[in-house]
């Protein structure tokens, strides 16, 4: 049985309705005892970063989540569910993330960003035309074979929709790359945990066999 | 803060060293999408002219599958139901939806409050767009943006040429005026001025509808479009007026659009959304 842990946020029920669509059964939970229980850990996330720590603290769901990756069973981190492993997030100010995995959360380059008021802006046009949020389909290009990209092939689609990426502080953990300005982690793996900032329940047949793969992954 | 964030970045070695192996360059980019729009009135999907005389074309879920199949790169719900009873017809659409469908789906139309938003991101919606809320009071798309995170927060902008367009320009500046309540109502707002301004308020995306293309199949306002999109640095999706694939390839190149969003020219298959990638592709624009 697959834990998809429920923080107040997130698309909760695609990731569900993803999981069964290839034969998994998933439920969706904030109890420590079915994370406790289950065979497979899943952390999605939409959402901002700061208030998604803050859920996960107020519903007791940190120490469940330490837990569930110490006990080595196989936990999937999606989009903020992957950044919210990492070190700090500079979204919205700095603010401190699970540090399970060493490294920062950075936003990508881009001449406004929400932060900064439009009406500080009068040069009219943008230094660059690098839009943010990253949103749309993009490829990966794979370094590393985590169990989890199994039959994925380096070009492969996949839906991407953030505007920071993670900066792991050891690269060899980086298992895929995506360019969109610069070349970012578009997904990382370490013994159990596989991490991606592109959403394979949103990403059609290709990301279902992400899905797949996941759920049999041991 | 400035302070703490430099200090700190000086603990990272950058990722860029660890990079060997690449795509190609031709996969190498973000690819540029095409959105398939529904408009759902009471469940049911609608679609008309220029917002009136509305018809109705079926059932959205196997509307929604069939563009999954075709290769749509998102899908966007536009909710026009009117009586308030019936909005929670939405949200089981999305949720059936979203039980089956596995591609990105924004939704919009009547979205008021946070927890308008936390719903439909519940039922399965990845994105909602927002539109006369905005308008009322910016603040919600602040607040939205800062609850749920920028990237699912659409603002749609409803815009129409001024009228005497070149008399006004100097008072009102890029000569578009934002309209609501689905095109009826003048506010007075510049859509450039107001798309740089919901930007700086969050918005993670523009959904630029023109007023006087929509429905008419004759071509994006390009100029509309540019005007946006250079003005802004988040995406912007062109919508209103596609009658052909040259149109739609016109919106990505001569309008600068991330996204372009269509309705009728795939509802009554016109073309397919293959036959609009292969036509894009052959004419050098990236897509999936």
């Amino acid at each position: 049985m697959i834990a998809i842990i429920d923080y107040g946020m997130g698309n909760l029920r695609s990731v569900q309705k993803a999981f069964e669509a290839v034969g998994h059964r998933a439920v969706v939970t904030r109890e420590s005892h079915v994370i406790a229980d289950a065979g497979h850990v899943v952390l999605p996330g939409v959402g901002a970063f700061a208030d998604c720590m803050a859920n996960l603290q107020q519903y007791g769901l940190i120490e469940p989540i330490r837990k569930a990756i110490a006990s080595g069973k196989p936990f999937l981190g999606i989009c903020l569910g992957l950044q919210l492993l990492f070190t700090e997030s500079e979204e919205f100010g700095l603010h401190k993330g699970l540090d399970i995995v060493p490294g920062r959360v950075k936003r990508f380059p881009s001449p406004r960003g929400p932060e900064s008021a439009a009406a500080s802006d009068t040069s009219g046009k943008p230094a660059a035309c690098l839009k943010v949020p990253h949103m749309g389909w993009n490829a990966l290009s794979i370094t590393r074979p985590a169990p989890p990209l199994q039959g994925i092939e380096t070009g492969a689609y996949f839906y991407f929709v953030h505007s920071y990426y993670v900066e792991p502080q050891e690269p060899s953990v980086v298992c895929s790359v995506t360019e969109y300005g610069v070349p970012f982690a578009s997904s990382i793996w370490r013994e159990n945990i596989f991490a991606c900032q592109f959403h394979p329940e949103k990403s059609q047949t290709v990301g279902l066999s992400i899905i797949r793969n996941f759920g049999q992954w041991q | 803060m400035g302070y703490r964030a430099e200090r700190f970045c000086e603990n990272f070695s950058p990722i860029v060293p660890c990079l060997a192996p690449r795509a190609s360059q031709a996969n190498d980019m973000l690819t540029k999408r095409i959105i398939p729009c529904l408009d759902v009135k009471d469940g049911r999907v609608v679609k008309g002219v220029s917002f009136v005389n509305l018809r109705d074309a079926g059932d959205p879920v196997e509307i929604a599958k069939a563009y999954d199949r075709d290769g749509a790169d998102e899908l966007c719900f536009l909710d026009i139901t009117a009586s308030y009873e019936n909005r929670k017809t939405i949200l089981d659409v999305v949720s059936r939806t979203a039980d089956q469908v596995f591609m990105p789906l924004t939704v919009g139309g009547g979205v008021r409050t946070l927890e308008d938003i936390r719903n439909l991101l519940t039922a399965g919606s990845d994105k909602v767009s927002i539109n006369t809320a905005a308008v009322e009071r910016p603040e919600f798309v602040k607040e939205a943006a800062e609850r749920f995170g920028t990237q699912c927060i659409v603002v749609a902008i409803d815009a129409k040429r001024r009228a005497d367009e070149t008399a006004k320009r100097r008072r009102y500046g890029s000569g578009w005026e934002v309209f609501t309540h689905g095109g009826r109502k003048p506010t007075g707002l510049d859509v450039v001025e107001w798309a740089k301004q919901m930007e700086g308020y969050g918005a993670g995306e523009i959904l630029l509808t023109s007023m006087d293309q929509d429905g008419r199949q004759s071509g994006y306002d390009l100029e509309l479009t540019a005007a946006v999109s250079d003005a802004v640095s988040i995406p912007v999706i062109a919508s209103g007026g596609v009658g052909t694939l040259e149109h739609l390839y016109d919106g990505f190149v001569k309008g600068k659009a991330d996204a372009v969003l269509a309705a009728s020219i795939f509802h009554y298959r016109t073309h397919t959304i293959m036959e609009a990638k292969a036509y894009l592709k052959q004419k050098g624009i990236p897509v999936r």
